[in-house]
Parts: C-alpha cells; structure tokens; sequence
C-alpha cells in the first residue's frame, strides 16, 4: 500500500458569526496517499475549500481543531515561522482564479524565482533563472525565455494558470492541493490544465488534493473522491465506484442532476432545497434530510457516522439503503 | 417558420488611439453571423470567450450596435433604432448571465420584475401586483417574497427572478445568455428544467448562449459554433455531437469531460488526436489571418466552414 502523506483526523474548522463559533469543516477525516488524486466534491458552501485552506494553514481567523499529521508532525499547531517553511515546499497549491492570483506588478520569472528564492536562498541568480524557465517549460509555456520577462496582464487565461501551476511545483512538493483549477478556464483549456496536472502527478509522484464541484472533471482526473456536504463527508469511494454504484442519497442526486450525454432532454434531477447557511446548519442527525423529505424519518441514523459498508467504501448515515428518487415511485434498493 | 434569422452580422468596436482619440482600428467582434432560428426551438451558441457568441445576442436585442447585417423576427426587419419603436422590445427578453449583478440590489422584487410591466403595459398598482405574484409562482418562488431584496435569495432563487423578470411581458423570443454558468450542479439542473417547462407552456423560442456543451447537449435542438466573431459549424445536436466536421468542433467536443472513468485513457488518446490534428491542419481550416471559412452545406441541416473547393 502506498505510504500516507497526510493524514487528517477529527478536522473541524469554526468560523464565527456574531461572536459564536459554526463548524464549516465538522469533523472530517482524511488521507492522501503518495501518487493518488484524492477528489473532493459538493456545492458550493459544502466546506470544501475551508477544508483545503486549513490543511495549507491560510486561515487567519477560523479556529481549527484536530489532527492533520503530515509526516508526524501535526500541522493545526505549527507557528507562522514553521507554516513558512512548509508552504511553497512541501505543501503546494494551486488557486482556482488565475486573473486574480498573481501579482500584477511583478514579472512572471520574479514570481516564480522568488518562489524558489524563499525555499533556497543559497541558489545564484544564473541558476535560478534556468531553473525558472525549466520550469515554463515543464507546464508546456513555449518561448519561456520571452515569457520570463512578461507580466501577468500579458497572457491569457490558461497560460496563467500554467504559471501558477509552476509556482505550485517549483520546490517539487509533497502535496499539491488544487482548488477548482480550471473553473475559470474555457473546455479546451481545462482540458489541457488537466491533463498537465496529471502527467506532473505522474513526474513527481505527489499526492493531489482535487477540490472541484464538477463531476466530469472527476472523472478525469480522481483516484478516490471523498463527497462532502454541509461540512462533512458524506460518501469516500474509489472513483469508478462513485459513478457506477454511489450509495449515499447526496451523491447520486449529484450525479443525475449532471445533463449527461447520453440521456438527452430528458428531466435532470433536482435536489430540493439549497444547502443551508453556516450558522443554520442542523447539527443533529442526518444533515441531507431536510433535502430528501419523502425518505421517511426512520431510515435516517439518529448519530449517523461514517461507516465502511464495503471494503474502501464509508458512507454517512443509513437512509442510503432505501433511498429512492421520488420520480422513480417505486423503491428501488441498490 | 422561423422566428428570427440573421443574415450577415457584424459587430465591429472601434479601437481608439493617438493624440486625437481617433478610430484606429476595429475589433471584429462579430463578423459575418447568419443564422435562423424555428418557432419554439432551442438554438445553443457555443464559443471560447471572447468568441462573439453574447455580442450576437446583445446586438440582437439591441444592447450592441450593429455594424452591418440585417436581423429579421417574424418576418419583420430589425433596425437600429432607439428604444421601444416597435413591439420588439416586448417580444424579445434576455436572461442574463450573473444572478448576482444583473439585479439591482436597491431595489424589492417587486420593482425588478414589474419594471418591464410599467414599460409597456398601464396596470395599477393592485394589478400589477398581482401579476408580479403570478410570475413568481411561476417561478417556483414564494408569492409572498415581493417585498424583499435580492440579496435575501440564494444564486438559483436569483436567476429564477430574472428568467421571471424575462417572461413577464410574455416574450416570444428569450435570449439565454449563460444563464447556468455561475450556478452549483443542483441548481443548474434545476434552472435548466425550468426553462424547459416554461418553453413548453409559452410556445417560447430560446437562443442559449454557453460555452458549456453538456448543458448545450442537452437543451438544444440545433446548435453554432463561433471562433473569433464567425461560424465555423453549425448543424443539429446530432451532426454536432457524433459527426464533427471542423477542426474546431472536433476539439471542443474531444475536450468534453467524460463523466465515466472508465473512458479515462481512450479520451485522452482521442484529444491528443485531435490536438495533433489540429496543429498540423489548421492552415486547412483557417485563412490567412486565422479566421474561419465561409459556411458550406455538407448535408440538409449541416453546415462547416471550409475553403471553397478550386
């Protein structure tokens, strides 16, 4: 089995709102594993990039309690000091929005070089300089020579997000974590972001945390997809898995309210209701249950948990196992 | 017949420059768009940014000017002219795309979608409230939530007060502008399905502007493809999706996500296919200075943008 990169354990990350902590990410537990594309998917203010934030330590005012060991060390407690060192060299991220993520007064090869400076400041000027336009290179920028000395405002979307991708990588991380990456980018670009991001998996065998809402990019891109909503985790599973048998209610109205390409024009699904604000958030029992509303009270676990029903397959609560779309009528068990 | 038709629209920007502010140049925004449109049919739009694909719909309803071109509803030739000089404004309706920024955040629901109400129709107050009511539960929205204020809704409550604003003068043409982009997967499904219920009921005819093709795949029953301001295919869902003629049209639909992982490694070999295709054949598909050809028929419903032949 291959080794564990990060391993989160009990992760909950509080914001507060009129002077009371709400759990954003409520008790979640994860791991990546070297070379695996770890996918996380759900609406938007399911706690997915909260989630992403706190494993990179970029919160400044949620409180964040837990566990989240990378290599022994527990990252929840680590001083600035210490996130400084970590962030940029074992721990890279990749930003979802590539107009806003750069600066716009510095030059593309100073950003990438002060990436690389702050990680190894002993490296001269002249190497520096070659390790940058290696690394335009690498994310497939041609003329890196002449897009070294550009700035920002000069290139396209989906070059910037190249560019981006090469800070990310520049001190060959550990743990690369992805927060939509190609949300902002037209279908051709996106494509080809994806398929970069995976050939560098494949280069530097890193562990990938994927934060996307879209199925179709997961499944590009994952190995194992962990589903969250309303700040848990509702369904971890390999990623055909997911497509093919996905059990918990939230992750098959996800999936059917995808259009697909073969049903056409036919009704997409719709999940009633809307994902309930932070501080509004049921706290008791199944969270989903307010947006399945015909599935009756009692098939939902009073303390539901994520268990392992098969083999590398958890799911939350038990209202999984009658569940039926209502337009379907009939029960129908998987 | 068809409903609307375009007939060779160009929408051309000035660029300005030198010390005197003058005309230097033109960004060909739209050039040369011809396209007709059935009565109560989804045509889809489809294009990159940038590709001119919401400057035809803008120039349609009259939100762009046109530089050339001539734009029939019904039979009846649209000018540019000023506002509400004929029924047109009243027929044809815009959805846009952020539900965010195209409501005016100062003002209730009510004053948003009985703008268009005061326009053109003389109602008092209790009349028009009332129409606004029906609107909203035609919209799946709580008749009681005219007094409140965009913010207090949700990103697909907010779009369904604009597609409410859109229908309240019952239109026969509703421009779509990216009207699920900004929106979660559930409520796109449920925007989307909505759409689709009120074409039914209205006898509406949808021209959707996206740049997604699923959500494209799904709506439409005949679709353009634009790239830099031209067509360079258009045709039905079908000879779209499983006969691609274009380069361009074959790229963007290999670029498709798959959603079974399975197909994972046969769609990558299939992109990169194409992008070797499209690298070494692109001075066949494009002129000189990179633009697509005239349109020629291959078949009854299909059309592509190919040099002429001799």
């Amino acid at each position: 089995m291959a080794e564990t990169l990060i391993d989160i354990k009990n992760l909950k990350t509080s914001f507060s709102i009129n002077n009371e902590y709400h759990a954003a990410v409520d008790d979640v537990s994860l791991s990546v594993k070297k070379n695996e594309v770890l996918a996380i998917v759900g609406e938007s203010g399911c706690g997915k990039s909260a989630l992403a934030f706190s494993v990179m330590g970029l919160h400044t005012r949620a409180k964040v309690e837990g566990e989240i060991l990378y290599k022994d060390e527990n990252l929840v407690n680590v001083s600035p000091r210490r996130w400084n060192a970590l962030r940029g060299k074992d721990l890279g991220m990749i930003f979802q929005d590539p107009l806003t993520a750069l600066n716009p007064l510095m030059t593309i090869g100073d950003q990438i070089g002060e990436a690389i400076f702050l990680h190894n400041s002993s490296m001269s000027k002249a190497q520096r300089k070659k390790k940058v336009l290696g690394l335009l290179d690498k994310v497939g920028i041609s003329r890196s020579e002449h897009v070294y000395g550009q700035y920002p405002h000069e290139l396209s979307g989906g070059m910037r997000q190249r560019v981006i991708i090469s800070i990310a990588i520049a001190n060959e991380p550990e743990v690369l974590i992805a927060d939509e990456p190609t949300t902002a980018l037209d279908a051709t670009i996106q494509s080809q972001i994806l398929d970069l991001i995976r050939e560098l998996k494949n280069d530097m065998n890193a562990g990938i945390v994927l934060i996307t809402h879209d199925l179709g990019v997961v499944a590009e891109m994952a190995d194992r997809v962990a589903v969250m909503y309303a700040g848990q985790i509702v369904e971890i599973v390999d990623v055909e898995t997911l497509f093919e048998q996905p059990l918990h209610p939230y992750t098959r109205s996800l999936i059917s309210s995808v259009p697909s390409t073969e049903k056409h024009s036919q009704k997409l699904h719709v999940i009633q209701g809307i994902v309930p604000a932070l501080q509004f958030l049921p706290r008791e029992g199944c969270r989903f249950k307010e947006r399945i509303p015909w599935i009756e009270d009692s098939e939902h676990a009073e303390h539901p948990e994520l268990q392992e029903v098969k083999p590398g397959h958890f799911v939350r609560c038990t209202c999984y196992k009658n569940f039926y779309f209502p337009e379907d009528k009939k029960k129908g068990a998987y | 017949m068809s409903i609307l038709r375009i007939e060779d629209l160009r929408v051309h920007f000035p660029i300005k420059g030198g010390i005197f502010g003058r005309t230097v140049d033109h960004v060909k925004a739209v050039d040369g768009v011809s396209l007709e449109i059935e009565k109560g049919t989804t045509y889809g739009l489809v294009g990159e940014s940038g590709s001119g694909k919401t400057t035809t719909g803008r120039a349609v309803v009259g939100l762009n000017h046109m530089t050339t071109g001539k734009v029939f509803f019904e039979d009846k030739q649209i000018m540019n002219f000023g506002k509400r000089k004929s029924g047109l404004h009243k027929d044809v309706q815009m959805i846009f795309q952020d539900p965010y920024s195209s409501l005016n955040g100062r003002k209730r629901v009510l004053d948003i979608i009985a703008e268009p109400l005061r326009n053109f129709e003389r109602l008092s107050k209790a009349e028009e409230r009332k129409r606004v009511q029906e609107l909203l539960e035609l919209v799946g929205l709580s008749p009681e939530s005219i007094l409140k204020y965009p913010h207090q809704f949700s990103g697909g409550q907010r779009q369904r007060i604009g597609i409410a604003r859109a229908i309240a003068l019952k239109p026969k043409l509703i421009i779509a502008d990216e009207p699920v982009s900004a929106l979660d997967v559930s409520v796109q499904a449920q925007v989307l399905n909505f759409l689709q219920d009120i074409q039914k009921e209205l006898d509406l005819t949808l021209l959707f502007i996206s740049h997604d093709l699923g959500v494209i795949r799904h709506m439409c029953e005949r679709i353009g493809i634009m790239y830099k301001g031209r067509f360079v295919e258009e045709g039905t869902t079908d000879d779209i999706f499983h006969n691609p003629q274009h380069i361009y049209t074959k790229r963007l639909v290999a670029a498709i996500p798959d959603i079974d992982p399975k197909q994972r490694d046969a769609s990558f070999d299939i992109r990169q296919e194409v992008e070797v295709e499209w690298n070494e054949a692109y001075n066949k598909y494009f002129d000189e200075h990179g633009l697509a050809y005239q349109l020629q028929p291959i078949s009854d419903t299909h059309l592509v943008a190919l040099p002429e032949r001799g």
